[in-house]
Order: C-alpha cells, then sequence, then structure tokens
C-alpha cells in the first residue's frame, strides 16, 4: 500500500473534516437558527419556472439519492449473492440513473435559471444561495458526466469496486484511500464536491430534507396550544426550537 | 362540554367610511419590514369588487376552506394530506405577487438631492421587488370608492347568478360599501389544518391564531387553505405571517391596534365562550345555509350558570366569565343576532363578524323615490330590492336573504324607532315588536350601535398572570430599572403599559 500524503487528505482528512462540520454544522444550526430553518420559498414572485422545475428537480434528487445508497453502501458481492449480475446490475443502474439525473439537471437547471433570470428572486438571493446553487449545480453536473463519459459513451467503469469500497471505508473507520485514488478524475471530482456539499448542507436552506413533515399524515387537523408550559427545571432538556410567544411566558413570574 | 374563550370581533359596516386608518396603523405596527411590503394583515375593501388578493373569494380557483366530501365529511377543499404532501414541490393554488400587487416605494431622495432647475423634481415609483422604476397597475384596495369598477368590479365573485348580471351594469347608481378585513381566527382554521409542520396553531386560552416563526417551515399550505387569503408568505424570511390579533395588548386588556385607532369607532372586542367540542360537528353541517345558526349554537351563553360551572371546569378565570357577561360580541352575535360571518360557507366558523350595512337599502329606496325615514318603505324595500339584498346575502349568509333581510328590518325599526324617541315622542312600538325586539333592547341596542364608549365597546380581560403574563414576555427586550419609589424588584419595560385595564366589572 502506497499512499500519498495528498491522497490522505484528499481522501481521508478532507471527507471525515467535511462530515464533521455536517454533523456540527446541524446540532449547532438546529439549536441556534430555527428562525432560519425554511425551505425559503420563492413560489410567491415566480412560479412558472418553479412548477415544472421544483418536481422535477425534487423527484429526480430522490431517485439518484436512492440510486448513489444502492451504488456506495451496497457491495456488489451481496448483488450477486441475491442473483443480480454485474450487467443486469449495470444496465438497471445506467438507464434508471440517465432518466433520474436528466430530470434532476433539468430541474436544477430550471432552478438556477429563474433564479439568475428573474430580478426578484435574484436579488432575494442570499449568500448561502449563492454557495449552494454553485456547488449543487457543480456536483450533478460531475456527477452525471462521469457517468456519460465512462458508462454511457465509454467502455464501461464499474465504481463499485473502487469509489463504492473508499466511501463504506469512511464509515466502517477503516479508510480505503487507495481504493479511489486510481478512480477517473470525474468520479473523483465528483466525490470531492458532494464532499463539500455536505459540509455546506447544514449552513444552506438544504436544512429542509430534515423537515419532510411525515408527521402531518396523522397528527389532529387543528393544532391546539396552551399559552403557557410547566416550569421547566431541567434546563438541559428545554428543546431550542420551542421559542414561540408561549415558550417566552415561563415560570418566572409564578415565583411572584 | 369543553367550554373555552374566544376574543372576538364584531365591525358595524354602517360606520366604515373606507378611510383604511386600521390598515395603515396596523401596517406600521406589523409588516413594516422587508418581505411583507405587500402583506395588509387588515386591509379594507370596496363592495362590490375583486378584494385583495384579486378574487380571492373564487374558491373555485383558489381551494381554500373545507368543503363536504361524497360522504359529508368536511375535508379541505385544496384536498387531502397526501395530496397537499405531494404538492410541496410547487403548490398548484399558491396566489403569487401579481395577484397581490408589486409593492413600490418612491425616490423621495430625488426630491431633495435633484439640481436646481425649472422643472420641480418628482418622486418616481420604484419597485421594492426589483429596485427599478415601475408604474403602479395594482393595490390592495385599488377600486376604492367603486374607482374603476366597470372595469374590475364585474371580477367580484359575489356576483354570479342573473340578478348579478342586472349589478355589473346598474351598481354605480345602487350601492358600495367598505368591507375591512383581518385574520377571522376562525373556529375551525383550515390554515392550521394544512399546515404540515404543524407550526400554526390555536391559543387555548384566547383563540388566537398564531404562526410559530420557529418551526414554520415556509411550505406555503397555509395560504392556500385560508379562503380569506390572510396569510402571508415573508419572501424575505421564507416564513408564513399574518394578523396576530395584536396578542401582545389583549394579554394586557388593551384592544388590537385597529380597533384602538378605528377613527368611526365599528369595532367591538369581547369574549365569546364556545363549546370546543361541537365545533367539528357545526363545521360539517350539510346545509351552508345552516351554517350561521350551527355556528351560533356553538356559542355558549355566558349567563347560564351551567356553562359559569362548566367554564370554571374548565380553568376559565372568574374575572374572564365576568368579561364574557359583559361582552358587546356576544350581545351583537348571539342576544341580538345582528351580526353576521363573513362567508360562513367556507366552513372555517369565523370570529370576526359584521353587522351589515343597511345604507345600500336605504340608498336604494331613495332611487326609488321612497322616504328612507319611513320604515314601511325601508322594509319594503328590504323585501323588494333584491340586488343589494343578495349581494349581502351572498358575503354574509351564504346566499340566504332572510337573514340578512331580517338584520336589515331590525336595523331599520330600531333606527325609526330611536328617532321618535330622541325627538321626544312615544315611539311606536309596533316595528320594533314585528322585529323581535323590545322598548328596553331596543334602547339598549341603540346604546351598543350607536353611542357605545370605549369601555363598552371594548370588554378584554387581560391574561392572567400566573398563567402568562404579557410583561414577562418582554423581559428579554429592553427593561430598564425604574427609580424612585416602585418597589425595588419593579421594572419598568419601555413602550409597555404598565397599567392593566380593570377587568373585573360586575356582572350583569
Amino acid at each position: 500500500m502506497n499512499v500519498s500524503g495528498t491522497d490522505l487528505l484528499l481522501w481521508v482528512a478532507v471527507p471525515y473534516m467535511c462530515l464533521a462540520v455536517f454533523a456540527v454544522g446541524h446540532v449547532w444550526r438546529y439549536r441556534h437558527d430555527q428562525f432560519g430553518w425554511t425551505t425559503h420559498t420563492s413560489q410567491l414572485l415566480e412560479h412558472r419556472w418553479l412548477r415544472w422545475g421544483s418536481p422535477l428537480f425534487h423527484l429526480g434528487a430522490f431517485m439518484v439519492i436512492a440510486g448513489h445508497a444502492v451504488g456506495l453502501a451496497v457491495p456488489a458481492s451481496w448483488t450477486e449473492a441475491v442473483g443480480i449480475s454485474e450487467h443486469t446490475y449495470h444496465t438497471t443502474a445506467v438507464w434508471a440513473g440517465s432518466v433520474a439525473g436528466v430530470a434532476m439537471v433539468t430541474g436544477l437547471g430550471m432552478l438556477c435559471a429563474r433564479r439568475l433570470l428573474t430580478r426578484r428572486i435574484r436579488l432575494g438571493t442570499d449568500r448561502s444561495d449563492k454557495l449552494l446553487f454553485p456547488l449543487l449545480s457543480a456536483t450533478v453536473l460531475l456527477g452525471i458526466a462521469a457517468t456519460a463519459a465512462h458508462n454511457i459513451f465509454g467502455d464501461g467503469y464499474d465504481y463499485r469496486g473502487t469509489v463504492s469500497v473508499w466511501f463504506r471505508g469512511l464509515f466502517t473507520l477503516q479508510p480505503q484511500p487507495e481504493a479511489i485514488t486510481g478512480a477517473p478524475l470525474l468520479f473523483q471530482l465528483h466525490a470531492l464536491t458532494a464532499c463539500l456539499l455536505f459540509a455546506a448542507w447544514p449552513f444552506t436552506r438544504l436544512v429542509h430534507v430534515w423537515s419532510v413533515p411525515v408527521g402531518y399524515l396523522v397528527r389532529p387537523y387543528v393544532v391546539y396550544r396552551r399559552r403557557t408550559v410547566p416550569a421547566r427545571s431541567d434546563r438541559g432538556t428545554v428543546r431550542p426550537y420551542r421559542r414561540t410567544d408561549a415558550d417566552r411566558f415561563t415560570a418566572s413570574d409564578r415565583s411572584s | 362540554m369543553r367550554v373555552m374563550a374566544h376574543i372576538a370581533m364584531v365591525m358595524n359596516l354602517d360606520k366604515c367610511i373606507g378611510c383604511h386608518t386600521c390598515s395603515v396603523t396596523c401596517k406600521q405596527t406589523w409588516s413594516n419590514r422587508p418581505g411583507v411590503e405587500y402583506a395588509w394583515f387588515n386591509n379594507v375593501e370596496t363592495k362590490p369588487g375583486v378584494g385583495y388578493p384579486r378574487r380571492y373569494e373564487d374558491q373555485e380557483q383558489w381551494k381554500g376552506g373545507w368543503t363536504l366530501d361524497k360522504r359529508g365529511r368536511l375535508v379541505l377543499r385544496s384536498g387531502g394530506r397526501v395530496r397537499r404532501l405531494l404538492s410541496l414541490f410547487s403548490n398548484p393554488n399558491l396566489p403569487a405577487i401579481e395577484d397581490y400587487y408589486e409593492p413600490v416605494t418612491y425616490d423621495y431622495d430625488n426630491l431633495v438631492s435633484a439640481p436646481a432647475g425649472q422643472d420641480i423634481p418628482v418622486a418616481r415609483p420604484r419597485s421594492v421587488l426589483t429596485g427599478k422604476p415601475t408604474a403602479i397597475t395594482w393595490g390592495a384596495n385599488w377600486e376604492d370608492g367603486l374607482g374603476g369598477a366597470p372595469e374590475n368590479a364585474g371580477g367580484d365573485p359575489n356576483l354570479t347568478g342573473e340578478w348579478a348580471e342586472k349589478v355589473k351594469f346598474e351598481f354605480e347608481q345602487t350601492f358600495l360599501f367598505h368591507l375591512p378585513r383581518l385574520c377571522e381566527h376562525c373556529l375551525n382554521p383550515a390554515c392550521v389544518s394544512a399546515c404540515p409542520s404543524g407550526a400554526m396553531y390555536k391559543r387555548v386560552e384566547d383563540g388566537i391564531v398564531l404562526v410559530d416563526q420557529d418551526r414554520c417551515r415556509g411550505w406555503r399550505m397555509c395560504v392556500t387553505a385560508c379562503p380569506y387569503k390572510k396569510v402571508y408568505v415573508n419572501h424575505a424570511t421564507g416564513k408564513a405571517e399574518k394578523c396576530t390579533f395584536c396578542f401582545p395588548r389583549i394579554e394586557a386588556g388593551q384592544p388590537t391596534v385597529c380597533s384602538e385607532t378605528c377613527v368611526g369607532r365599528l369595532r367591538y372586542l369581547g369574549l365569546l365562550l364556545y363549546d370546543a367540542d361541537r365545533v367539528g360537528e357545526a363545521a360539517a353541517t350539510p346545509d351552508e345555509k345552516d351554517l350561521l345558526d350551527a355556528q351560533r349554537g356553538v356559542f355558549l351563553d355566558p349567563h347560564d350558570p351551567e356553562v359559569a360551572a362548566a367554564a370554571r371546569e374548565s380553568g376559565i378565570p372568574e374575572d374572564w366569565l365576568a368579561a364574557a357577561r359583559r361582552s358587546p360580541v356576544y350581545d351583537l352575535v348571539s342576544r341580538y343576532k345582528v351580526a353576521l360571518p363573513l362567508h360562513p360557507e367556507y366552513r372555517t366558523l369565523p370570529m370576526v363578524w359584521y353587522v351589515p350595512p343597511l345604507s345600500p337599502v336605504l340608498d336604494a329606496v331613495d332611487a326609488a323615490g321612497g322616504n328612507q325615514d319611513d320604515p314601511d318603505h325601508v322594509f319594503a324595500a328590504v323585501t323588494r330590492l333584491r340586488i343589494p339584498l343578495e349581494y349581502l346575502a351572498e358575503l354574509f349568509t351564504a346566499g340566504d336573504t332572510d337573514v340578512v333581510a331580517g338584520v336589515l328590518m331590525k336595523l331599520t325599526a330600531l333606527r325609526s324607532y330611536m328617532r321618535e324617541r330622541t325627538l321626544g315622542e312615544a315611539g311606536d312600538e309596533a316595528a320594533l315588536k314585528a322585529v323581535g325586539l323590545t322598548a328596553r333592547e331596543a334602547e339598549d341596542l341603540h346604546r351598543l350601535l350607536a353611542v357605545a364608549k370605549y369601555e363598552d365597546r371594548y370588554v378584554v380581560p387581560a391574561a392572567h398572570k400566573e398563567d402568562a403574563a404579557a410583561l414577562t414576555a418582554m423581559e428579554n427586550r429592553c427593561p430598564v430599572e425604574s427609580s424612585g419609589d416602585a418597589p425595588s424588584d419593579r421594572r419598568v419595560l419601555l413602550g409597555i403599559p404598565t397599567l392593566r385595564r380593570p377587568s373585573t366589572g360586575d356582572p350583569v
């Protein structure tokens, strides 16, 4: 095993740093910035492009994420064990991935276009968006370029034996930087921008992903809340997001 | 029976002169910030007119409020829960900024910085969304006083059917009135029910509907669900905002800003006790025209000892019960039944009610050559002149003209009786009897509608200190220690009144 310092930095240090920022950043943001935690919808200001762009992007993204989960997390030996041959897997992945990728790229393109071309939205674009949109676009484009160059028009590249091994190694705490050093440049760049995207995640509107309102399906329609809350002595369990008008009325006044 | 207290409002539309003071003071208090320039938590519309946002009353288009499905169950018109989650990526029924209007500011700087010259410098309008010079082509009450009505007012969604055709051609000669609107703080709020994150809620203590700014995730489903279009997206923060019923003032026993500053003194604030267990059933009343009575049936009589006992059971304090007994809103809504809800057919059970205006009918009497001081002429007009009546019925009674006619006759009889009394005559009680009022009740209702003082119009009990003192809410704002002889631990809070209005009036 012969791994250079640069490789260690790029494929071990950077990913772990990005994951650390991802985790700590989310905790910090959740505790300190509930008010900023939003999809930051701009449909009010522009809806014609969003009408198609947003569903295309989101649905495409779900498929892409699912594809990545399978491709990166599931070792090739497991899929072969259940009787899926490498060829079948590859063909399915390329086809489904292409559909998902095209949907996502088209959607993201429309969303970027409206953000750039609609003056109202461009002026309302904040710093986090200016980081997020290019970074997300770069990641998506590099990913689809890698697939196109190597697996659609090229003679095929089995990333499951290299990139996926490196990816799994990060999470099993047995980093294998050597697994990815031989991968084509496009795959490497895609992996790196993805790492940066994860690091940026908690500081952008991407946090709305964690607020998918599945609880809405089962809760009662009308929500009642009391203005008062019981006295809380256990400061450690105070939920920081409950800073509503209701919760500012704490027990301090009861003593008088 | 689960008794809850609700702070509610009634507006006497005959007194509204459309001065927009309520809207302006509300805006300066709550929505003069970036992102909500276009939003008016309180606005005043000219009726007939398309309203703000444009044609918001057309629920075929905007899908606001509730409806009954084929099996008679109450469902949101914008669809069920799954459908709502599926439209998170793009909400098909969200008004665009064009449906409100493009907010503008003016080049005020040009007035002082323009070089000396022959011409007087002007301040041109500039869009606050794009910063570019723009023409002002629409606003929150563009048709003020029926301006531009021939082109626009035909778009009023309340003008439907045959009689509406007639209105479209004649209404400039017939009638006009102003309709101040704010959040209805509904008993069965569609916005709360549509909020995927559970950020919107109705307060148990006083029924005020609020958006928890920390929990709102900007899914914008509330805007669609509210049939009155009184929830707004703040495009700068990406969160929903709405009328708060000035809860910090209400908690301190003070009227809302719109009520406090109303020049015509047409607003009334008071408590209504209601049975929370009967809300769902009332909202699902099969016939739209029965919704008014169904909602009145949810309200409880604060003078009833059983109600009082149940209210104490659910923790409603004694001074709140006393305030509920003195509530002008209860008198107008349930005792005299002269106040009506706006669009009960939306099935949200709104809590801002209106005394319908008599003026359209009186104008019609004049136009027909009658004498508007003669109750017989007015009664005849109420029954024969269908146009204003049907229009008012579309707004306030789901199309039931009999109910509106009954209220207008009551107001007419009251008007005529009190005129005679004021002129020193005995007063003809026959007309009163015909509308179900005694002389004493007439005096009382007249006092309430015509000469009620501040304390009579606004009966707002302060929030209980042991529950939730409004003053502690301000603890983390800008307190300064008081000087002088006040108790040493007492803080004086800037901008917050330290005196509360006494709310323990004698039970009547």
